[in-house]
């Protein structure tokens, strides 16, 4: 399943999605938890039972604020969610 | 009406159905699927993974409450208690807050599994324009959820918006769909991004001379166009089905169509309780298994 988490609105469209079919047999050690220097990262027990990696509610409206520290501008040229997420799991829409 | 009185335009119909067909006392399993959303809640009671019944009303202040009314308006129907439902499913935001569930299950999954229920299991693509979020939904043939997107950070696109410009308009909201389509030529839409933009433009366009019928056809045309772009980001897989009180809306489903080029799935059934018949059936699966590891055992 692909899930997406968090919204468009008049300054653009802020998704972050995570392939849950690339979680439940994770080979990157649950990476995603500790990568996000803001803990946006969670493990959940999904609506089918398998354990996947979620965006923590408090974070799902605020992503273009709390994403911006890791983005280019910031100096970073890899997202360091994605980048620890080796099956590639985890993606960016902006 | 008396003066003074206000009349709530944006207040929709409460209903509750009961299949008179069927006999809930022959039933072997007897699910509920409770869903206490934003704005509305609603109680379904399958009986064999068969749809029974179903009560559909606003949520009040309270989430257990409305949970309570929802379920008690079935039952006092159909002359059943609360003891004779085998297990109940709680889901939409209020789904931790139903005292009487065994389970919560998110909205997202629930509303696929009504969806494949009430539409077929054709149906690929779900739109749920609900009182506060609209949620884009990709499912298989069984009903499973395979890519989903929501928007809950604003009221654009959602029913709560329809509500309020029902009030501004001073028109029932079950009239703004047809009303819509009575204009001499289509007008451009209205901010899709925030309701209160849009209402402030709705304003505007009522000064400027717009009848009442072209203002609800570019609130309705800003609505189409706030959930397109939704649905657009996980694309349109056919068949398509709309769950949610918008979904009885045909000014607004009719603009969505046209854009998107695909006509939705019609039902009968009323489209507000797709979260509930979903958990419903959640519910009877679940049974179903429980009840075939125990034989095996």
């Amino acid at each position: 399943m692909i899930a997406n988490y968090g919204y468009k609105d008049g300054s653009g469209e802020f998704y972050i999605s995570i392939d849950t079919d690339k979680c439940t047999s994770c080979s990157a050690g649950r990476a995603c938890l500790t990568a996000c220097p803001k803990g946006m990262f969670e493990i959940i027990t999904d609506d089918y039972d398998d354990e996947v990696a979620a965006v923590k509610q408090a974070f799902r409206r605020s992503l273009a604020f709390d994403c911006s520290d890791c983005k280019p501008a910031a100096g970073y040229t890899s997202l360091p969610c994605s980048t620890a997420c080796t099956p590639g799991a985890i993606k960016h829409s902006w | 009406m008396t003066a003074g009185e206000k009349k709530e335009y944006w207040r929709w119909q409460e209903t509750c159905w009961i299949d008179e067909s069927k006999n809930w006392r022959d039933a072997k399993i007897i699910t509920a699927g409770i869903d206490v959303g934003s704005v509305s809640s609603q109680a379904v009671i399958c009986v064999d993974g068969e749809l029974y019944g179903y009560n559909s009303m606003r949520t009040g202040n309270n989430s257990p409450d409305s949970a309570r009314n929802a379920i008690n308006g079935v039952l006092e129907k159909s002359g059943m208690k609360l003891e004779d439902i085998t297990y109940v499913i709680g889901t939409g935001y209020g789904r931790v807050n139903v005292p009487f569930a065994h389970k919560a299950i998110t909205e997202i999954a629930c509303h696929a599994r009504g969806a494949n229920y009430m539409g077929g299991n054709t149906v690929r693509t779900i739109l749920d324009m609900g009182g506060q979020d609209c949620k884009a939904i990709h499912c298989d043939e069984k009903g499973k959820v395979t890519n989903f997107l929501m928007n809950d950070k604003c009221a654009a696109g959602t029913g709560r918006g329809m509500e309020v410009i029902a009030d501004l308009m001073q028109i029932p909201i079950a009239e703004l769909g047809p009303r819509s389509f009575d204009v001499d030529q289509e007008p451009e839409a209205v901010s899709s991004t925030c309701v209160v933009f849009a209402k402030s433009e709705a304003l505007g366009l009522l000064k400027a001379g717009y009848s009442k019928n072209k203002v609800i056809a570019a609130y309705c045309q800003a609505m189409a166009e706030r959930v397109v772009s939704l649905i657009e980001r996980i694309g349109v897989e056919n068949d398509f089905f709309i769950t949610g009180g918008i979904a009885k809306n045909p000014g607004v489903v009719k603009r969505i169509e046209k854009l998107l080029g695909t006509k939705a799935v019609e039902t009968k059934l009323d489209s507000q309780i797709a979260g509930a018949l979903g958990a419903a059936l959640f519910g009877y699966t679940l049974m179903q298994k429980q009840g075939a590891s125990a034989k095996a055992a």
